[in-house]
């Protein structure tokens, strides 16, 4: 008999793990709470650190999910824990027993209008890394136009515990370098600025880029981050921060600043966690059952987590972290899920 | 500017404040300042909307300007102001309103301190006994008198002779707002519309007619900084924060600059002159400056209180430009006349400051 | 005008707006490699200059990039051009030619 795993969360992580659990011949239900697969992943352009087209990834993505059952526009309405099985309401009608069940709700970008001294939402021509992809995808977007200086703003809602956001979101240091590069190539006479407090370039070809940007591009890294905009006489925005390197505070007058948005935790974790009764750290995101060996295991036998719904992942680490939660998963189903005599024991000892 | 944005952080940050019943104490400096201010807010809140305010000769100064200075401890202040706590509460309210942002900030500041450290706040009970014989309760809600006038705006604006228009163009002014710094950059909840946007003075514009200007510098501080100004060597380095901000503001044209501190209009009212008379530098038109004016100032202004008595002429920069274009009727004889018409002598002209 | 006996404080706040691209693309195109430091302060570590007068190439570039040129050139003036720093530069920057291009493009008002 085939075993039902229901996937919550159609985003990168769900589709992967998806594919890999069908392919091991279960029999996989994704829901996703938008009316589109695909989570963040859609709304990007291009992704670093090679700047691939983030529709090709995702193309491939579902692609492999083909035969997958997926309801979108579809979250849970209740859940029940039988035996050793899940019993779920969806919220589309649908009943589903699932043997194991597989979070990976993803996360939310952080809303920068809450940065308040930055002016998202107030000054015309502040924008997020996220408006900025969705103009690279659309060519679109009436705050450029012929931008003759660029700031990235790092660290926007990351490293921020007065935003909530104690932890570092991993991608946007890349993203910003990424970015900053984009609109070199988009506008070649414009000058680009930088504004960080560490450069977090930790992986695989992350610091090329680095470089590239620097030396291919002439961008500019001041290390400080941005603590006050302003909006000029003529639309300009006036720029403060300090250069602490040189120690001393400095201004800038700039025609667009993009600030680079973190991840924030999934809205939908804290109504999960309560369906799930799963344990939320003070950082807002799913608990793993414990230790650094638990890997993709939740304090819940028979449930699994992926993704972010653990803490902001690169691109590459969700893919890696959904495989292994297909594996885990088939561990789990085939060890101790088929033992009903021993099935506590093995719980006990195993999960 | 996109002003719906601001709506929605203003629409985050309303503190409640109470119609009625005031217990209202006065600013150490302001009634040297701007003599006739605290007077209006009286004449208008009491007279004009009939609203109880109470107050006693019996209260003294928050300690700020000491306690900012450096000069007392911080229990000292606590006990200070338990005191005027205790002369509230002995007179049966619960409300407390009180002139100056310095003592508001204080305020604001003692509270939180004994919300966090209960044991501080038993040892100033424990002190104002054995001070005064007294025993306080914290005021039920903590106001500033701008979060009165701004709750009280749209009735001032119904009973309003005139608006912030320029009679000759029926344009709305331009109006530069001026928060002091520990109004809200310190508790950013306690203020109307928190610290980086702040609506406080920006409803009353709104409601009387006139049109903001926001300019890149508003949150910088007007310079007064308490030791920055008080010894003369530093005073280089306050007179540096204003002629930033009106430096800043210079390219929006502003017609007034409308405050709710003690400090800052004293500031960037005064320090105008002395940019002008060493700079030759100045920023309004035709080499006025800019008048800086308190908030019931302005509220006396709309309500047709002849500017005289409003202590208008006590500003270093001439409001008669801002009169004019008010259409306000005033007498220039009467100008430095005091009390029962006696002649104060007009102050020496300046040099390069009409 | 009135002396009061205090004035104006000039600041002390750096301004990009004042930054002369057009010089400095001067600058790069001579030695490319001012692009690429990352500020890390190895080269002024080692100096030999530094430890006696103020002597700093990472500063120096620092202040290129921060409109403050004749500040940059009295930083490199005390320069034995010893080529320390060339040897310890992790990102390999020639660092003697760089100082020297410096002085030149800079010292040209």
């Amino acid at each position: 008999m085939k075993n039902n795993i229901l996937i919550i969360g159609g985003g990168p992580a769900g589709l992967e793990a998806s594919a890999q659990l069908q392919r091991m011949g279960y029999n996989v239900i994704l829901i996703e709470r938008s009316a589109k697969l695909g989570g963040h992943l859609a709304q990007w352009d291009r992704l670093f650190p090679d700047r691939v087209p983030a529709d090709e990834v995702l193309g491939g993505l579902l692609r492999a999910t083909e035969g997958v059952k997926c309801f979108t526009d579809t979250d849970i309405r209740a859940i029940n824990r039988l035996d050793k099985s899940y019993n779920v309401r969806l919220t589309n009608g649908i009943t589903v027993l699932s043997d194991a069940v597989l979070v990976a709700s993803g996360f939310d970008l952080f809303n920068a209008v809450r940065k308040e001294e930055y002016g998202y939402g107030i000054y015309n021509q502040v924008m997020t890394n996220a408006d900025l992809e969705a103009y690279f995808k659309t060519g679109e977007d009436k705050r450029i136009e012929n931008p003759r200086k660029i700031g990235f703003v790092h660290c926007v809602g990351s490293r921020d515990e007065k935003s909530g956001c104690r932890s570092c979101s991993k991608v946007c240091c890349a993203t910003a370098v990424k970015q900053a590069i984009e609109m070199k190539q988009a506008f070649p006479q414009a000058e680009v600025f930088c504004f960080y407090m560490d450069l977090r370039l930790f992986g695989r070809h992350y610091e090329d880029l680095y470089l590239e940007a620097q030396k291919e591009y002439g961008v500019r890294f001041i290390r400080g981050r941005v603590a006050e905009v302003s909006e000029n006489y003529d639309g300009t925005l006036l720029v403060k921060a300090e250069d602490t390197v040189a120690s001393k505070p400095l201004k800038i007058t700039l025609d667009l600043l993009v600030l680079m948005a973190g991840m924030r935790p999934s809205a939908s974790v804290k109504e999960l966690g309560e369906h799930l009764g799963m344990m939320v750290e003070e950082d807002g995101y799913f608990a793993v059952r414990s230790g650094i060996a638990a890997g993709q295991r939740s304090p819940q036998p028979g449930i699994f987590l992926a993704g972010a719904a653990t803490g902001p992942k690169t691109l590459p680490e969700t893919l890696a972290d959904a495989r292994a939660a297909a594996m885990e998963i088939d561990r789990y189903l085939t060890e101790i899920f088929p033992d009903a005599k021993n099935y506590k024991q093995l719980v006990k000892e195993r999960w | 500017m996109i002003y719906e944005g601001k709506q929605k952080i203003w629409s985050e940050y309303q503190k409640e404040i109470p119609d009625d019943h005031y217990f209202y104490v006065r600013s150490c400096i302001r009634q040297s300042f701007f003599p006739a201010s605290e007077a209006t807010f009286l004449d208008i809140t009491r007279n004009a909307l009939g609203k109880d305010i109470f107050e006693t000769e019996h209260h003294t100064t928050c300690g700020g300007i000491a306690y900012h200075s450096d000069t007392i401890p911080q229990e000292t202040v606590m006990t200070i102001i338990a005191r005027q706590f205790a002369l509230m509460a002995k007179h049966g309210y619960e409300n407390y309103v009180c002139s100056c942002i310095t003592s508001f900030g204080l305020y604001c500041e003692t509270m939180e301190t004994w919300r966090e450290y209960p044991e501080l706040e038993a040892k100033i009970r424990e002190n104002l006994w054995r001070s005064c014989k007294l025993e306080f309760a914290k005021p039920k809600f903590l106001v500033h008198a701008s979060d009165l006038i701004y709750k009280y705006r749209n009735l001032i604006a119904a009973q309003a002779v005139r608006k912030l228009v320029n009679v000759h163009t029926g344009e709305p002014l331009k109006v530069v707002e001026h928060i002091g710094c520990h109004y809200s950059k310190m508790f950013p909840s306690k203020g109307v519309g928190g610290a980086e946007y702040p609506y406080v003075l920006v409803g009353m514009i709104e409601a009387w007619g006139g049109e903001i200007v926001d300019y890149p510098e508003r949150r910088h501080c007007c310079g007064f900084g308490f030791r920055q100004y008080f010894i003369k060597g530093n005073r280089g380095y306050s007179l540096s924060n204003t002629h930033k901000k009106f430096e800043s503001m210079e390219p929006f044209k502003p017609d007034l600059i409308i405050t709710n501190c003690p400090g800052c209009p004293y500031f960037l009212d005064r320090w105008q002159y002395v940019i002008a008379e060493s700079t030759g530098k100045t920023y309004g038109q035709d080499g006025h400056g800019i008048p800086a004016l308190t908030y019931e100032e302005v509220a006396g202004l709309v309500m047709g209180y002849d500017p005289w008595d409003l202590g208008l002429q006590t500003h270093q920069v001439g409001v008669e430009p801002l009169l004019d274009k008010m259409g306000v009727e005033y007498d220039p004889a009467k100008k430095y006349l005091g009390m029962n018409g006696k002649d104060l002598g007009a102050p020496a002209p300046c040099s390069c400051l009409k | 005008m009135v002396d009061f006996g205090f004035g104006l404080v000039p600041s002390s706040r750096i301004n990009l707006d004042l930054f002369d691209s057009e010089k400095y693309e001067q600058l790069a195109e001579m030695e490319p490699d001012v692009r690429i430091c990352m500020a890390c302060g190895s080269c002024t570590a080692v100096c030999t200059a530094g430890k006696f007068v103020p002597t700093s190439l990472r500063e120096a570039i620092e202040d290129i990039k921060n409109a403050k040129p004749d500040k940059a050139l009295q930083m490199l003036e005390s320069c034995q051009l010893c080529g320390k720093c060339s040897m310890v530069c992790p990102r390999g920057i020639n660092t003697r030619h760089l100082i020297l291009s410096i002085s030149k493009v800079y010292s040209e008002k």
